[in-house]
């Protein structure tokens, strides 16, 4: 057998719902580390990419450490997928765009109820806040979407099966369909 | 300002005079918008318990209608039209000039409330820009000097009605005038053949002379009429007549002329229809931009009552009754779609419904409709009187006749223009004085772009078809304005209802400001080509269906306006990136090197 393809994951602005729905291919994760060995991802705690063939990334960009993992991601990997709404969009956390960031970080850390010790922090240890959460695909390029809040685990079965094995991926109404 | 009578007392009043009316709804928040600058928790509360609807089904109107606001704008509430030939006149730089001279931030009204400064999709005023409206009054040919004027009229709190007249003139500017416009009104005339001939011999004319829709689609107009008389064969005259007054296609404006110098024979047009399909009902939908003419319009319907021509038992005929009421828009530019405009008509969001049904069939409050543009009902009229050979000796085979020309951007003499169906892009370019030309978009933002190696083409439905607007862009110009002028536009207007139209119409307008921004790569412009496909293969109407044409029309025929934008990478973020973590260097006090964007990666 040739060797198997590379996969890595990770999560930025996201809640790891997208993670937590590719859990959900259930016993079919046995079939998968079959197809793929997984690289970087919370599933495996390895925290440095080498190359990949397949990069998985949940969530937006709302921060310099997202935009640093996720440029990071797409050098090292052939195919990048915006996974879930939050990657497409921004999502949720995106709802943030209609304020300043100022406004943000002082009704946490300032004028927010039970707040102590009010300061904006400062600690070079917390990665800064860009002023708008964006969609991956405006800060790398992204060669596939896969849309759902999360996608279903069946969504991103068809889709990994389709991908790894080669074949155009088609999926059906009932795996993109949300009401 | 002098003070208001309370909210509450005028909404009671406006219910109470028209026995609280839901298909009225648009028009009761019109008037309190008119009066109150925005639409009071107090009258949403009163409207709801009234016409027994939802307060949330209220506030989702006043949602969708721009011209409607849930939170006071300035007493004076200025929009600057936003169309691409405003630019062009210099409307930006006068914006920024007001803004500055008056204090205040685009959109957002001044602390004291005195006024609020806004843009808005195109006004219809091509020909005599830039154009602002004024508390739902139009105001054209601005310059430095109205400016002026205008920002001192504000601070001294001069009333509306006392600024001087000159500032409200609107002109015709009709610079060509063929069968339709040469002729007197027809003052009943049309309406006499009718009684004198009988409805079918008349039918026959307008069939035999091949009338076409002028509303853009260039549907047969005997057929659309046959089908609605077809639609339900009692005797009851229940179908009703739209006159689609909405002319919100950017560049278009020649409704606006009709409306104001030719209304007699566009409502003797719509009497006629309804006396060959049986109607009772005729709704003028007249945009809300054009307000101003509202008065007038009235006016020449009131007199046509006393001429007999409207209301019952028209000219003496027992049982021929008909009468016209005007709708006004709110700011909507799809509600010019018909079964978008019959929602609107009826007191909701203008949604494009699932058609088919068509409105023939089931329109207006379900029933049989027909909907036709200002000039189709003029032009019916006219061959009523004049005979189907008159009309169908000009034009071409497949378009007969002729059809209005909205002309404004780069040339001498912008305006209206009335040609025979077949005259060529450069007859008309020579006619309005344009030199030097490098496009002509026609029919307007979802219409062409054309290349001069195209203006030997003619305007008619069987090449270039066209609902009337007709903008000229000089060698000079940057095309990419005109389209981002154009993405802009119809993500304003999508009506969210389909995601193809809503979410694509956001990346193309995303993609295209990358590219002016000089921030794209050849994949973007890829990109571009393959979400303006789906966009327009998908999309559930004619809005969301032609909103990708002025990126794939220029992409095939004016590759060099993205290629001089395009940078060399392959690919480059949409905004910069480290730019993006000022708000946050202030906000912590940080310029640590984890305060920026790491360069090495
Ligand atoms: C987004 C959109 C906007 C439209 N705007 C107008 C308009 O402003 N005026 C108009 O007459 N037709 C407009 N139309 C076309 C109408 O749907 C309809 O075809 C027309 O009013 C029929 O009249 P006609 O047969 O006389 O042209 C629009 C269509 C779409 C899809
Ligand atoms: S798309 Fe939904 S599930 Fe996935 S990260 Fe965003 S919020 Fe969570
Ligand atoms: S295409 Fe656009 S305007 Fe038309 S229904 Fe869809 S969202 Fe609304």
């Amino acid at each position: 057998m040739t060797e198997k393809l590379k996969l890595a994951t990770a999560s930025l602005c996201g809640c790891f719902g997208c993670h937590m729905s590719l859990l959900d291919i259930d016993e079919r994760i046995l079939e998968l580390v079959q197809l793929v060995e997984f690289d970087r991802s919370p599933f495996t705690d390895i925290k440095k990419i080498g190359h990949c063939d397949i990069g998985i990334i949940e969530g937006g960009v709302a921060n310099a450490e997202n935009v640093e993992v996720l440029r990071e991601f797409r050098a090292h990997c052939k195919v990048l997928i915006a996974f879930g709404a939050c990657a497409i969009n921004g999502g949720i956390p995106a709802m943030r765009n209609q304020f300043e960031l100022k406004e943000c970080l002082e009704e946490s850390y300032v004028d927010g109820i039970g707040v102590y010790n009010r300061m904006i922090p400062d600690d070079p240890e917390i990665p800064m806040l860009l002023n708008k959460v964006h969609p991956i695909h405006e800060v790398v390029q992204i060669d596939h979407f896969l849309p759902g809040c999360p996608p279903s685990g069946d969504a991103i079965w068809t889709f990994l099966t389709g991908l790894i094995e080669g074949r155009p991926v088609s999926l059906p109404y009932g795996q993109i369909r949300y009401d | 300002m002098v003070a208001l009578p309370d909210p509450e007392d005028f909404t009671r009043e406006l219910l109470v005079a028209s026995n609280s009316d839901r298909g009225r709804l648009l028009q009761y928040l019109h008037a309190i918008q008119q009066r109150y600058s925005h639409i009071p928790e107090t009258s949403v509360h009163q409207l709801a318990l009234a016409l027994r609807l939802s307060e949330s089904r209220i506030r989702g109107v006043i949602g969708f209608y721009s011209f409607l606001h849930d939170t006071p704008r300035g007493d004076y509430d200025i929009l600057f039209s936003d169309s691409i030939t405003d630019h062009m006149l210099g409307s930006r730089v006068l914006l920024g000039d007001l803004c500055t001279r008056l204090g205040v931030e685009p959109g957002l009204p001044r602390a004291d409330g005195r006024v609020t400064v806004d843009v808005t999709s195109c006004t219809g005023m091509c020909d005599q820009g830039p154009a602002i409206l004024i508390n739902g009054q139009a105001v054209t040919r601005l310059d430095n000097f109205r400016i002026s004027s205008i920002a001192a009229l504000i601070e001294n709190l001069t009333p509306l009605d006392e600024w001087p007249s000159e500032l409200f003139e609107v002109q015709d500017n009709i610079r060509r005038a063929d069968i339709l416009l040469s002729r007197g009104s027809c003052g009943g005339g049309a309406l006499r053949a009718l009684v004198e001939k009988g409805a079918d011999t008349i039918f026959g004319e307008i069939a035999t002379s091949g009338l076409r829709g002028r509303g853009g689609a260039g549907f047969n107009t005997a057929m659309k009429w046959k089908f609605c008389r077809a639609a339900r064969d009692d005797e009851m005259n229940d179908r009703v007549v739209i006159c689609n007054a909405d002319e919100g296609e950017p560049g278009t404006f020649k409704d606006r002329v009709l409306l104001n110098s030719h209304a007699d024979d566009v409502f003797e047009g719509m009497t006629l229809c309804a006396g060959i399909i049986g109607a009772r009902h005729g709704y003028l939908y007249l945009r809300g931009e054009y307000l101003y003419m509202k008065h007038a319009l009235e006016e020449t319907l009131a007199q046509r009552r006393r001429d007999g021509l409207l209301g019952q038992n028209i000219l003496g005929q027992a049982g021929f009754d008909f009468d016209i009421e005007i709708h006004l828009g709110a700011g909507a530019y799809v509600c010019g779609e018909e079964s978008a405009l019959i929602e609107s008509l009826e007191g909701k969001r203008g949604v494009p419904r699932v058609r088919p049904p068509f409105p023939v069939t089931h329109g207006y409050l379900g029933k049989p409709t027909v909907v036709n543009n200002v000039e189709t009902f003029m032009a019916a009229a006219k061959i009523a009187l004049e005979g189907a050979n008159w009309f169908r000796a000009v034009g071409t085979e497949q378009s007969t006749g002729t059809k209005l020309h909205s002309i404004s951007g780069d040339c001498d003499r912008p305006g209206i223009y009335e040609f025979p169906f077949g005259v060529s892009i450069q007859q008309v370019l020579e006619e309005c004085g344009a030199a030097d030309t490098l496009a002509v978009q026609v029919a307007g933002a979802a219409g062409s772009t054309i290349p001069p190696a195209e203006f030997h083409r003619s305007i008619a439905f069987e090449d270039i078809s066209s609902g009337g607007s007709f903008m000229v862009f000089g060698r000079h110009r940057d095309l990419l304005d005109m389209v981002q002028n154009f993405s802009r536009f119809f993500v304003h207007e999508s009506c969210g209802f389909c995601t193809p139209c809503r979410v694509g119409g956001v990346l193309l307008k995303d993609l295209v400001d990358k590219v002016h921004a000089g921030r794209a790569g050849t994949a973007d412009i890829q990109e571009l080509h393959r979400i303006g496909t789906v966009v327009k293969l998908t999309s559930h109407c004619g809005l969301g269906t032609e909103a990708a044409n002025p990126v794939l029309d220029t992409l095939g025929k004016f590759p060099s306006i993205y290629e001089k934008h395009l940078t060399q990478a392959d690919y480059q973020p949409a905004f910069d990136l480290d730019a993006a973590l000022q708000d946050a260097r202030d906000l912590s006090g940080r310029d640590d090197a984890g305060a920026h964007i790491r360069t090495d990666l």
